[in-house]
């Protein structure tokens, strides 16, 4: 047993890098993906309300949002695996809403491995391939390309439970893309890894579909993750989109405070709104956006864009984290207002201190003020 | 583009870290026994269950009354058991064994056919049912067998009209007493494999639903439908209150019989039955820690290697 399981944590370390022409017997045009108005009814519960999507051949979209807002409802419904109570759900063209999973042509890798307990590395990738009716050498020849694309080529007759949380994604990954699937689904994959082998198989999945050009669509909760494999993220709220686009815009030019507060930190911050303009705290900042009515608003400064100086509003240290490469500290202003300021990891301020903030001027996403 | 975010504060490597263990001193009391007293356990176990086999073996071997306070040992009656002049003697103890091995075959048929569909069927398309099942099957267990017979009494009078009064009609009854100890190993399984994520997972590769029972499901549930199956021969063996009072002829009842006339060849047919039962256990057993095991909520230990 412990020789096993060296051989197996030695074999984890030895994962190969994996290179493009291995890839190449899988590789097939993405489809293009579209939902219209996709409702989901559970019994005395909405779940999705009317869900507008559209995906280009060959993109990744991430479905980023909180627990219940619909994220993997969208997943399932686009899957098959939960039929929709309204809408039409296309792939290239075709309205697939009617057909069962099985037809669907879809590859899912779901959040709990789900790998076949019974059946070796290998058997696992050819069950897709079985089902097709390929026949054995074939089937056998793509299982290993796709067992060695993702980088395990040496592991193929091991089982399941002979395998690391990271490694079993991996093979999931691969029994779910060696079908040339039209598209990938992919449920909150790296959830249940631990930060190190999230990141990776993180990066791993991006390169892999990025090679393949597989249309890819990544449910995930985790916003960091979203950000940085995505072409495009869709934020949900309450069963629909709330904004979708690229990462970039999200965090710069959130559409609602939302999406501002829930991608990326936000301070909300009283303002009083006239025109193009908010004034919190003495400083004018431009407003991104449509902004609502003149008058009272909450303002959203992202920690980025408020230094800490020498003048500017007073306040005082609550407390610092360094980061690695940044360090972020929580100030109290004088109306008892907390406020993260994001700055250079040389500059050490210690609880209690006095100092100064700044706002940079970037401009702010503003929303209607909650009472 | 540097993305700070929320949750790059979970991260924090100044985080306080946590505790790994406690200061448990060497004299603290632990979660399970230790090997002493482990040992006596099993001592006193070992002896409640070896008694009463050494006993029967010793009766079976004894020959003739004690002479001088001696008793003489030897196999003349499990000789004689297998003795061709015995065979009408003990015909009806044969008889009951073909019985009881009949009424097993169809007992467990049921199960296969029966239980262990609507249970893969409530687990993937009604889990909100899975209570229900459960508290159906367990019912049996919490119902005397007395109580059961005299409800069977009148059923098995209609049972009789359309099947005729045969030794095998008792699976019926015996399928019913037989389901709380066949619902526990096939749920258990269930459990542990997450029939539901698998089925999705065959689903999403192109399985239609016959691939995901016969290719995925029934395969990762061998060891609870054996152990299931195995458990039911066991009860079925053990069963004699049903088949004494719907006047069947059972190896039970077959034994009961027999022991009014020849008390050792009863106590040999009883130490066979014990000692089938206890090699199907022990397979159970042998089941249990087989390989390949599931990821998870299996009897043995996980070993999930590192990353």
């Amino acid at each position: 047993m412990t020789n096993t399981r060296s051989s197996a944590r030695n074999a984890a370390r030895a994962t190969p890098a994996v290179t493009a022409s291995q890839a190449i017997p899988l590789a097939r045009e993405g489809a293009a993906v579209e939902l219209r108005n996709v409702v989901k009814d559970y019994a005395g519960h909405r779940a999705l309300t009317g869900v507008n999507l559209s995906i280009a051949p060959g993109e990744l979209v991430a479905l980023l949002g909180p627990s219940g807002c619909g994220k993997t409802t969208v997943l399932r419904a686009l899957s098959g695996l939960e039929a929709i109570s309204d809408g039409q759900i296309r792939i290239d063209g075709a309205d697939v809403a009617g057909l069962p999973v099985n037809r669907r042509d879809i590859g899912m890798v779901f959040q709990s491995y789900s790998l076949f307990p019974h059946m070796t590395v290998t058997q696992n990738v050819e069950f897709g391939l079985q089902m097709r009716r390929v026949d054995a050498a074939s089937r056998r020849a793509r299982a290993v390309d796709a067992i060695e694309m993702v980088g395990l080529g040496h592991l193929g007759g091991r089982y399941a439970h002979q395998l690391s949380g990271g490694q079993q994604q991996r093979v999931a990954l691969a029994r779910a893309l060696v079908t040339r699937p039209r598209v990938l689904l992919l449920d909150e994959p790296l959830s249940a890894l631990d930060a190190k082998v999230r990141v990776q198989l993180r990066d791993e999945i991006r390169r892999i579909q990025t090679e393949l050009g597989i249309t890819t669509v990544f449910v995930t909760h985790d916003q960091e993750e979203a950000l940085a494999v995505a072409d495009r993220v869709a934020v949900m709220r309450d069963g629909n989109i709330e904004q979708i686009g690229s990462p970039e815009q999200l965090y710069t030019q959130p559409a609602t405070s939302f999406v501002a507060t829930f991608v990326g930190l936000s301070n909300p911050v009283a303002a009083i709104l006239a025109g193009a303009t908010v004034t919190a705290y003495g400083a004018t900042l431009p407003v991104l956006g449509t902004a609502p009515a003149d008058g009272p608003v909450t303002a959203y400064i992202r920690p980025e864009d408020i230094a800490l100086g020498s003048r500017g509003i007073p306040a005082t240290v609550v407390a610092s984290s360094f980061l690695g490469s940044l360090r972020r500290t929580q100030v109290r202003l004088a109306d008892d207002s907390l406020l993260f300021v994001q700055h250079d990891v040389r500059e050490r301020p210690v609880s209690g201190e006095p100092v100064f903030i700044e706002f940079a001027g970037h401009p702010v996403a503003v929303s209607e003020r909650e009472e | 583009m540097t993305v700070s975010t929320a949750t790059a504060t979970t991260s924090d490597p100044i985080a306080p870290k946590a505790v790994r263990g406690s200061p448990v001193g060497p004299r603290s009391f632990a979660a399970e026994p230790g090997r002493v007293v482990r040992g006596i356990i099993l001592g006193i176990v070992g002896v409640v269950f070896l008694v009463p086999i050494v006993a029967m073996i010793e009766f079976s071997l004894r020959v003739g009354q004690p002479v001088d306070g001696r008793q003489a040992y030897g196999f003349q009656h499990f000789v004689a058991v297998f003795d061709p002049v015995n065979s009408r003697a003990y015909g009806v103890l044969f008889q009951g064994i073909v019985n009881s091995i009949g009424i097993c075959a169809i007992t467990v048929l049921i199960v296969l056919v029966l239980l262990l569909p609507t249970m893969i069927f409530v687990e993937l398309k009604f889990p909100g049912l899975r209570r229900a099942l459960e508290f159906v099957c367990i019912i049996p267990i919490t119902i005397p067998s007395i109580v059961l017979v005299v409800g069977f009494v009148p059923v098995y009078s209609v049972v009789a009209g359309i099947f005729g009064s045969h030794p095998w009609t008792l699976s019926f009854a015996v399928g019913i007493i037989v389901l709380p100890y066949a619902y526990r190993p096939i749920a258990a399984n269930l459990r542990a494999i997450e029939v539901v994520v698998l089925s999705e997972a065959s689903r999403s590769l192109g399985a239609g639903w016959t691939s995901v029972l016969t290719r995925v499901i029934l395969p990762n549930l061998r060891r609870g439908i054996l152990s299931s199956v195995f458990i039911t021969i066991a009860v079925v063996l053990g069963e004699y209150t049903i088949a004494s009072f719907l006047s069947q002829n059972t190896f039970q009842t077959a034994l009961i019989l027999v022991q009014h006339t020849d008390p050792y060849v009863a106590v040999i047919f009883a130490l066979f039955a014990l000692i089938f039962a206890f090699v199907l256990l022990v397979f159970i057993g042998r089941l249990g820690s087989g390989s390949p095991r599931p990821r998870r909520g299996g009897p043995r230990r996980l070993t999930r290697r590192p990353e």
